[in-house]
């Protein structure tokens, strides 16, 4: 069955609700069986450099200055000054407002620079205000922009005017990678997250990812599988390859492994790559700092020793 | 009603054998490497280098809180803790800690919590300056310190309390188990909160250089090191990080006055000038 651009509202709502539903108790068992894999030395070196290229380093707040956001790339670029050897990150993340600053600071780095747009957090504001939003992110120098999905429509089952929007933005995005947030935390029950993954990459997404980091639930373990699934059975049937991005909650250096390790053991490592996956975070680039420190000089680091932006 | 207490037969009593765990961030976890050695008859957790982490974690998460009580309060909590000890004497004096050494434990301990309010007169102080400012020095604890503890009681309340009382937090390796798994027994059941003394049981040779070269511990208290040869190992990897470090006496007597020393060692004096506004 092929969904297209011009499905109705009746087409879209049978797939979905079509979709087999999700076994919460054996998504919960799976995720938790693979989060308990040990990955030591050398693995553990390769995990921590993949881990640090995967992150898309975020800050989102209203105390943001131009002079935070260029510290922030400063850091994306060469995240640990004293080792050459450390990797960039993927990809710097910001409002719209502070996305000129960070192109600047950004430019020929080979970071990416991705803004949130279509008034995030909530998403809830008029579509023009949302696509105006989008055309000037990009406009400034985005190039990839992370919008949020109307979780009220989606929830009351409009699923047909949240498909148009996703498209509508998709195409004022330009040349720009398009990362659909669906704010899992709200969306409440695993089968809606499945419904909600595949109606973003079916509306045409290049990323899904989990959350916007400002509810009180964010990236678990077994939401991120069922989207990976949902990625997989995608390239299955579509051949289009989407990528995958947690975000928010992930701190520690061992939960990133335990993510690399799902991704492994979900769809392969063709999804270990930060045109793949990527990882919304902010504290856990520190913690990936300390233990590579860690594995490089043989003793313990502190958390004194690094940057906080 | 009279108190018919019916008599349970020992014989169809399981016992209740006790294993000596570790003390980290207020709880009794096991060894997260499952090694445990047997001390004295007694099964004892043997602490791993990531024990030794987690401790560090636990005391670094406890130190602004624990640092930012007023000193009258820490001195109440550390009164506290005498109150414990005098209960818990049995405990003790079972263990085979002789009754004087519990009372001289005791006794340096409530010395050491009175400190608490007054270590700040006698350290700090306002400095007289040639210009129109106050010049105040106030002291201010170091941070996390990491202790090789003697193995008896005595000795190991004389190197936690001078610690804590200032506001530091402490990861202590012990070498008398038994003893030292009481006390922690006793700083649970107190109002000393979780994190700001943890205590590791095992091999020194194999916990110490890792707390030693640990970036996140401020000092280190080498009192209860015996072996010269580790001590000048320890002493050159907490040199790699600036460590304040307290170098092993030969032969101490903790029934001596032990003086502001033990304290003052683990201390960082802030000084502030502040203009008089002329």
């Amino acid at each position: 069955m092929t969904v297209t651009v011009s499905a109705g509202l009746s087409d879209l709502r049978s797939f979905l609700h079509g979709l087999p539903g999700v076994d919460k108790v054996g998504v919960e068992a799976r995720a938790a069986a693979l989060a308990t894999r040990s990955i030591k030395t050398s693995a553990k070196a390769h995990a921590i450099d993949l881990a640090i290229r995967m992150v898309d380093l975020t800050t989102l707040e209203g105390a943001d200055t131009p002079g935070k956001v260029r510290a922030l790339c400063a850091k994306a670029r060469r995240p640990d000054p004293a080792d050459s050897s450390c990797p960039p990150v993927a990809a710097i993340c910001v409002y719209p407002a502070m996305v000129p600053v960070a192109a600047a600071a950004l430019a020929g780095s080979g970071v990416h620079l991705a803004s949130v747009a279509t008034a995030f957090p909530s998403g809830q504001a008029p579509l023009e205000v949302k696509l105006a939003d989008t055309r000037d992110a990009v406009a400034a120098g985005a190039d990839e922009i992370d919008m949020v999905i109307s979780r009220g429509a989606f929830l009351a089952g409009e699923y047909s005017r949240v498909f148009d929007e996703i498209v509508a933005v998709k195409e004022a995005c330009g040349g720009a990678h398009l990362k659909v947030i669906l704010e899992t935390g709200e969306l409440g029950t695993y089968d809606n997250v499945r419904r909600a993954s595949w109606l973003a990459m079916l509306a045409g997404a290049d990323f899904i990812k989990t959350s916007t980091g400002k509810v009180a639930v964010n990236a678990t373990l077994p939401i991120t599988l069922v989207m990976l699934e949902a990625v997989r059975d995608f390239r299955e049937r579509h051949g289009r390859v989407i990528g995958v991005k947690p975000a928010g909650g992930i701190k520690t250096t061992k939960d990133a492994v335990k993510y690399l390790v799902l991704i492994n053991e979900t769809v392969g490592d063709d999804w270990l790559t930060p045109d793949r996956f990527r990882f919304g975070a902010s504290s856990l680039l520190n913690d990936l700092l300390m233990q590579r420190t860690k594995l490089t000089t043989g003793h313990y680091a502190g958390p004194d020793y690094f940057t906080l932006d | 009603m009279p108190k018919t207490s019916k008599v349970v037969e020992t014989a169809t009593r399981l016992t209740v054998r006790k294993t000596y765990k570790l003390y980290i961030g207020g709880k009794f976890p096991r060894s997260e490497s499952g090694r445990t050695f047997v001390a004295d008859g007694d099964n004892v957790a043997l602490a791993s280098r990531k024990d030794a982490r987690d401790a560090v974690l636990a005391a670094r998460a406890a130190q602004p809180k624990w640092a930012g009580a007023t000193a009258y309060n820490r001195g109440q909590v550390l009164y506290r803790v005498a109150e414990m000890l005098e209960a818990r004497r049995a405990e003790f004096t079972a263990l085979g800690v002789p009754a004087d050494e519990v009372d001289a434990a005791v006794d340096r301990w409530v010395w050491y919590a009175g400190w608490s309010d007054k270590i700040a007169q006698v350290a700090g102080g306002a400095n007289p300056v040639a210009g129109p400012f106050f010049n105040i020095s106030a002291p201010e604890p170091t941070g996390v310190v990491a202790v090789v503890a003697p193995a008896s009681l005595l000795g190991l309340v004389s190197v936690i309390a001078p610690a804590i009382v200032t506001g530091n937090t402490t990861v202590v390796l012990t070498a008398g188990p038994q003893v030292a798994i009481t006390l922690a027994e006793v700083l649970a059941t107190s109002d000393v909160p979780g994190g700001v003394v943890n205590l590791l049981t095992g091999r020194y040779a194999e916990t110490a250089p890792w707390l030693a070269s640990h970036d996140d511990v401020n000092a280190l208290d080498l009192t209860g090191v015996d072996h010269p040869d580790l001590a000048a190992e320890l002493e050159r990897a907490a040199a790699g990080t600036l460590k304040r470090v307290i170098r092993p006496r030969t032969s101490p007597d903790f029934t001596a006055d032990p003086g502001l020393r033990p304290m003052t060692a683990l201390l960082e004096t802030k000084t502030v000038w502040h203009p008089k506004g002329y």
